[in-house]
């Protein structure tokens, strides 16, 4: 029974509140696209800016994607067969940007790559100019700081998914370096990279605060930031519109591309597993190995040292500002977060339950929505009816939430299906009923796992920086938009003391859920 | 009485039949090959697997359309008969009723099966701080306070050591009789048949056949028990 789906009657809890809650984020997603859609129409076509941008966006976003792989296959190699002092903290870390505030990040990038940064520092030593961050190589650097370690965990997971017994039977062949390649990864790779490839490509097309702080001008505008600057600087809705339809095209294309080929999970456990090897053992091997693994804790750890350095002593004297932007932060994240619980439990359950087709629906909206576009067509609907800056903070959860589902699903989804494959019929023998179901098994058997998802969707709402931005008027501002406008007024030592508030925060935030599902649940 | 009147299971291309009764109070080993059915003839008993064709009746009451949980069927797994994350008491109070809290009068009837059981003591504790044994326990105590009267056993004794098997049987044997429930048993062993069992469903062939005596059906088996007993 385990494999087929159950009969209808069969089924311990119900399956439609799942398609309900389904239902609802597909009405958002598409129903938003509709109303930008229909204010599309007044537009007056693409301009040269407009082109300017598709070509932009295209560009950086395959720059992106390209360094990211290419520069990932040696790291995951040198991890994959390099046993370290350090070892699991490293490949840990390499979750890390995922929940890591891209203000943050750019706040670091800035200080190591930066005008006046380390690097510009190091080089002015040797009488050389200062490194130039801002414009397209800015946006590429900071999109392989979030997509390196991404690219690494995918590409290590293809690694250590080659049978061990491989490596055996390799080592006893004596196969040299060339022979591995040839017979054991290189077919893996093959397999791989297109899939981590198109991911990091769909991903760093909807990119909106990395451009929006590091890119900017003509020359460096992506879609999402076009949308923006349609809204606030002209308030010409019909543009926002049409540019909100070219994005969401191209997303749904990188979608569909990125749903065809297949892509593990990236941030599943049991990554710091080793497997053993034999191979790797000369000095040229380990001399590059090292220098790989080198290279990336550096790239990874010196921006996140340097939120630590320069934001230290700003954190004495915040001003009012940060507190009270942290304060809506805190209150937007905490929404977000119970209706992320609200929405994807139930799908959880639906699609554990077999409702295959949810899944895969909720799969493309997840990777094709585009918060910018969802934002703007809210606006244009709420717009008519009252003033949106009413709603920013509500809208603002509820994109976060949209944006944190399809993750919480990957979370949430096998760890249901297994409870239910252990427990349903023992609850179906017991005639426990749908709620009772939820409250005695299914809550806390996943406790863990809602804890991760809960602590993720927090981190990522307490470090958005997007559609806020559209709605919010002077007097409103997240913590993370409240870190922007500050470095926008040039007050870089508070913007830094604030980022780093906003790094604690939301790393913490998300510890405390993390930790607090996995506290005395059972193993 | 258990009454199956013509009624077909299929399960992945494969069709079980079965038209037969078995009397209040009896206790039967249903034993063939493996792969013959055996379990799932209990789950369509117990309402997990739906018939093709045919009825299940319990006392002259057409069963099918009945959900597993408003059956008059306790059934044990082979496993998961206890939640993880729950303690033993806490299990067999979901036995009394899954739905609410419990009355004080049913408590007192949770702690008596508890003790009946020989658990007394150790009903805090979570299935994986009880040994094998243990789990087998609680979860004789949960069947216990749910008094249906038919008993399905699918194998729920298999991951134990042969005397720890034979005890529990004896414990189960022990508790249907005190209730006078109907037991059904799902065996692999000749032995635990002869033990508690006084008639056999021999099921074979794509066929659960009518009970019959234990003693004569073993002493002198057909010839599709007999390929299955081996030589003897």
């Amino acid at each position: 029974m385990a494999e087929r789906a159950q009969p209808v009657s069969l089924r311990p809890v119900a399956t439609w509140p799942g398609t309900c809650a389904a239902l609802l984020v597909a009405l958002l997603v598409l129903g938003t696209l509709a109303a930008v859609a229909m204010r599309a129409e007044g537009g007056s076509g693409l301009g040269a800016a407009d082109w300017s941008a598709l070509r932009f966006t295209l560009i950086q976003a395959s720059l992106s994607a390209l360094f990211s792989v290419a520069l990932a296959v040696p790291v995951a190699r040198a991890l994959a067969r390099r046993r370290f002092f350090g070892r699991r903290v490293l490949i840990t870390l390499l979750g890390a940007p995922f929940i890591l505030p891209v203000i943050v990040a750019i706040l670091g990038l800035l200080a190591v790559f930066g005008r006046s940064g380390w690097l510009s520092d190091l080089l002015s030593l040797v009488g050389l100019p200062p490194v130039q961050i801002y414009g397209l190589h800015g946006v590429v650097i900071a999109h392989v700081f979030f997509n390196l370690p991404l690219a690494t965990r995918l590409i290590l997971q293809g690694w250590q998914e080659i049978p061990a017994e491989r490596f055996r039977l390799a080592a006893q062949l004596d196969a040299g370096p060339k022979a591995i390649w040839q017979l054991l990864e290189q077919p893996m790779l093959r397999q791989v990279l297109p899939g981590a490839t198109a991911v990091i490509f769909a991903i760093c097309l909807s990119s909106f605060a990395v451009a929006l702080t590091l890119g900017g001008g003509p020359k460096a505008t992506t879609l999402e930031l076009a949308i923006y600057q349609a809204f606030h600087f002209d308030f010409d809705l019909g543009r926002a519109a049409i540019l909100s339809g070219l994005q969401l095209g191209l997303t749904v294309m990188a979608a569909l591309l990125a749903l065809r080929v297949p892509v593990g999970e990236g941030f599943g456990g049991g990554l710091d597993r080793m497997v053993a090897r034999w191979d790797g053992a000369g000095t040229g091997a380990r001399i590059a190995d090292t220098l790989w693994i080198t290279f990336s804790a550096l790239f990874l750890m010196l921006p996140l040292l340097a939120v630590f350095v320069s934001g230290a002593p700003g954190l004495l004297h915040l001003p009012a500002s940060v507190w009270s932007a942290t304060w809506v932060s805190i209150q937007v994240a905490v929404l977000s977060t119970l209706l992320l619980l609200l929405v994807a439990l139930p799908m959880a359950a639906s699609i554990a339950l077999g409702r295959k087709g949810l899944g895969e629906i909720a799969g493309i909206l997840g990777l094709a929505a585009s918060p910018l576009v969802i934002g703007t067509g809210l606006f244009v609907m709420i717009y008519p009816v009252m003033d949106p800056v009413v709603l920013a903070l509500p809208v603002t959860a509820l994109v976060n939430m949209v944006m944190a589902l399809p993750f919480a699903l990957r979370i949430l989804v096998p760890r249901i299906r297994q409870v239910m494959q252990q427990n349903a019929r023992l609850a179906l023998a017991l005639d426990m009923r749908g709620r009772r179901v939820w409250a005695v098994v299914i809550l806390p058997r996943c406790r863990a796992q809602i804890g991760f998802a809960a602590g993720l969707t927090a981190a990522l709402s307490l470090g958005d920086l997007g559609v806020i931005a559209l709605f919010a008027d002077p007097e409103v501002a997240t913590l993370p938009l409240q870190v922007y406008r500050l470095m926008g007024a040039y007050r870089m030592q508070a913007a830094e003391g604030a980022a780093l508030l906003l790094f604690v925060l939301s790393m913490g935030a998300f510890w405390l859920l993390d930790r607090g599902g996995r506290f005395h649940a059972e193993a | 009485m258990l009454k199956l009147e013509g009624a077909v299971i299929r399960k992945g291309g494969f069709d079980l039949s079965a038209d037969l009764e078995i009397a209040p109070g009896a206790k039967v080993a249903v034993i063939g090959p493996s792969g013959a059915g055996k379990s799932t003839l209990l789950e369509a008993i117990a309402g997990f697997q739906p018939l093709a064709r045919g009825r299940v009746l319990w006392s002259g009451v057409d069963l099918s359309g009945v959900l597993p949980g408003k059956r008059p069927v306790a059934m044990l797994f082979q496993d998961g008969n206890l939640f993880p994350h729950l303690s033993a008491r806490q299990n067999v109070r979901l036995g009394v009723e899954a739905n609410r809290k419990l009355t004080s009068a049913e408590e007192a009837r949770v702690a008596e099966a508890l003790q009946r059981v020989g658990l007394k003591g150790l009903d805090d504790r979570r299935p994986a701080e009880l040994s094998g044994g243990q789990q087998s326990r609680a979860a004789l105590a949960r069947v216990l306070v749910q008094s249906r009267d038919l008993l399905l056993l699918d194998e729920p004794f298999a991951a134990l050591g042969p005397a720890l098997k034979a005890e529990m049987l004896d414990l189960v044997a022990e508790l249907a009789a005190e209730s006078g429930a109907t037991l059904l048993m799902v065996s692999h062993d000749p032995a635990d048949a002869r033990r508690i069992a006084d008639q056999v469903v021999l099921v074979a062939e794509g066929r659960a056949h009518p009970p019959a005596a234990t003693a004569a059906v073993l002493d002198n088996p057909p010839p599709a028990l007999r390929a299955y007993l081996g030589a003897g």
